[in-house]
């Protein structure tokens, strides 16, 4: 039960994780709460949907969805955040951002019908016994893919010179600009990655749980960017553990403490790390600069 | 007084300028917290519906006095917004937004579970208490109020506080405690709001106080201008009142109201009316029309 319990957790945890990473991202470069990255992981699971609906594999609707979520995330920061940097105060971008959520929400409300819709069959569903535990071929290709990207990110961001300019722009925007980084262009980058990544983990939970609708992003993302601060907001590995954490706290509180609470325990670990350690779990604490 | 007014104006417009009256009490205190203080509060409808709830639930159940009751659910909500403002806000950072919304939507699910307030059903029977006269009087009270305070020494330090919050703290403002502060009188007003609201609606449910109503009144502080009181006036006045003139509007609200955020920072962060104060207008008044004041030197 308990092994089984973690499992699920994991799995969970790592769809968790890929939202994750784009709000620490985001915000390690431009302190900014991006609050349209949920709705770009709804609009990634219905771009999903709608190329596995056109008849393509999974890993080809997979693929469809984070180039088409890129893009989406472009024209937001394009339209919505762009216009607004470096003239204006701390609140303007993220009213913004609270704007693009709605706004992308009841759009997709509008284009689809609020109801759930449905995944149609896209692999064939097995299970394995290994060990005390029984692990779906769904669940197996989640946690691979997450694994994947994860790795991919983690080089991206260490080895090439798009990631090495993105964590100079992390560190400083405006000496990063002096250096001959164009810092518009990586923002849009990061904006580009973070999206693809939350289209991924749009695509696997819609299958999942077998379920897809307009307003899915709004909590997911909530409980992602709880997840994100977890680990240590600007954090790379911070989030995907933050995240993995936060997707087994959350199912182990629904196995063993009451199901009526689940969407609570998110909000209620953020209150704590907020209280107890600011800065997350690998979060470095930051002097003021002034 | 509230027979008369209702035998000059027609029933139809009597509500809308209550509403909007209700309405303005709770944009004053969120725009205080949001407009003022910059930080940016997304739950205010779940401090209206704990307001709304308490003093229904005081003057239907337990039988106490409307104006108590009143207080009591303002109480309740300044209370729970002391409980969210302390750890949200002891930091620098947009946190206080993150934990709203999530405070917004716990406030939700737990009275649709709560038995005393009808659960999902809702609450129906409010003794209708509220009338033209008192939220006229409220809200003129609040307007005042409001304005004295931002005018005080204690304004000067929200509005340093908006601008800059490290310069504030060094020019001797105590960040936290005035940040918690204004959190809890916002509060506090949306509370006020909400028992206004239950005493004047009959009928009150968990769907009256959804993320939407919060990101109404979000829309009204931000349409009429940050942290300026006229900006609130106005922003309340047209979002109350468009979608009663506009189908349209009415129809597609949430996908308007998203829009209109976005379009208003790009193109006009500070609003219609940003940052003109009460003072500034009286000051620019007696400039051209008054008497001409010799000019102190400071």
């Amino acid at each position: 039960m308990f092994w089984q319990q973690l499992l699920n957790g994991l799995t969970l945890g790592s769809s968790y994780a890929l939202i994750a990473l784009g709000y620490t991202m985001v915000y390690g470069i431009v302190q900014l709460i991006n609050f349209a990255h949920g709705e770009i992981y709804m609009f990634g699971a219905f771009a999903g949907l709608f190329l596995v609906n056109a008849g393509l594999p999974l890993g080809g609707a997979l693929l469809g969805a984070m180039v088409f979520c890129m893009l989406l995330g472009m024209a937001v920061e394009r339209l919505a955040y762009r216009p607004l940097r470096g003239k204006s105060s701390r609140l303007a971008p993220l009213i913004s951002a609270l704007g693009m959520s709605i706004f992308l929400s009841t759009l997709m409300a509008l284009l689809a019908g609020v109801n759930t819709r449905r995944y149609p069959q896209v692999i064939d569903l097995q299970s394995y016994q290994v060990g005390p535990v029984r692990i779906s071929s769904m669940q197996v290709i989640m946690l691979v893919v997450s694994a994947l990207m994860m790795i991919a990110l983690h080089l991206m961001v260490q080895r090439t010179k798009a990631g090495k300019a993105m964590r100079a722009c992390s560190q400083d925007l405006e000496a990063a600009s002096l250096m001959g980084i164009n810092v518009n262009r990586i923002i849009s980058f990061t904006f580009a990655v973070g999206s693809a990544l939350a289209a991924a983990g749009g695509v696997m939970v819609g299958i999942y749980y077998n379920a897809v609708w307009p307003y899915m992003g709004t909590l997911a993302g909530l409980k992602a960017f709880a997840a994100a601060v977890f680990g240590g907001i600007g954090s790379i590995p911070g989030a995907m553990l933050g995240g993995i954490i936060l997707g087994v706290l959350e199912i182990m509180g629904v196995a063993y403490i009451s199901s009526s609470f689940k969407d609570a325990i998110a909000f209620g670990i953020l209150i704590l790390v907020l209280i107890i350690r600011p800065q997350g779990i690998l979060g470095r604490k930051l002097s003021k600069k002034v | 007084m509230d027979q008369l007014i209702s035998q000059i104006i027609e029933p139809y417009y009597l509500r809308i300028i209550i509403l909007f009256g209700i309405n303005l009490i709770m944009v004053l205190g969120l725009n205080l917290i949001t407009g003022v203080t910059g930080q940016l509060s997304m739950g205010h409808a779940g401090f209206m519906s704990l307001g709304a709830y308490t003093s229904a639930i005081l003057t239907m159940h337990l039988g106490v006095p409307f104006y108590l009751a009143l207080l009591g659910g303002a109480l309740m909500a300044a209370l729970f917004g002391l409980i969210i403002g302390v750890p949200a806000l002891r930091l620098e950072g947009d946190y206080l937004a993150i934990v709203t919304i999530g405070f917004g939507e716990i406030v939700r699910v737990f009275f649709l579970n709560f038995e005393p307030g009808g659960k999902a059903v809702g609450l129906a029977g409010i003794p209708k208490e509220t009338g033209f006269t008192l939220v006229a009087v409220i809200a003129i009270v609040v307007i005042v109020c409001m304005a004295r305070l931002l005018n005080s020494r204690m304004g000067k330090a929200l509005y340093a506080l908006r601008e800059n919050e490290i310069a504030a703290a060094a020019c001797g403002v105590n960040t936290t405690r005035l940040k918690v502060m204004t959190f809890m009188l916002g509060t506090f007003l949306g509370g006020l709001g909400g028992g206004l609201y239950a005493h004047y609606r009959y009928y009150i449910s968990p769907v009256d106080f959804d993320f939407s109503r919060s990101i109404e009144l979000v829309n009204m502080v931000v349409l009429g201008g940050l942290g300026s009181i006229p900006g609130a006036i106005l922003g309340t006045a047209i979002l109350t009142a468009l979608p009663e003139a506009l189908r349209v509007v009415a129809d597609y609200r949430m996908l308007f109201y998203g829009a209109l955020l976005v379009l208003m920072m790009v193109f006009r962060p500070n609003g219609l009316l940003g940052d003109i104060r009460l003072y500034d207008l009286k000051k620019r008044w007696s400039k051209r029309w008054g008497k001409k004041k010799e000019a102190k030197p400071c």
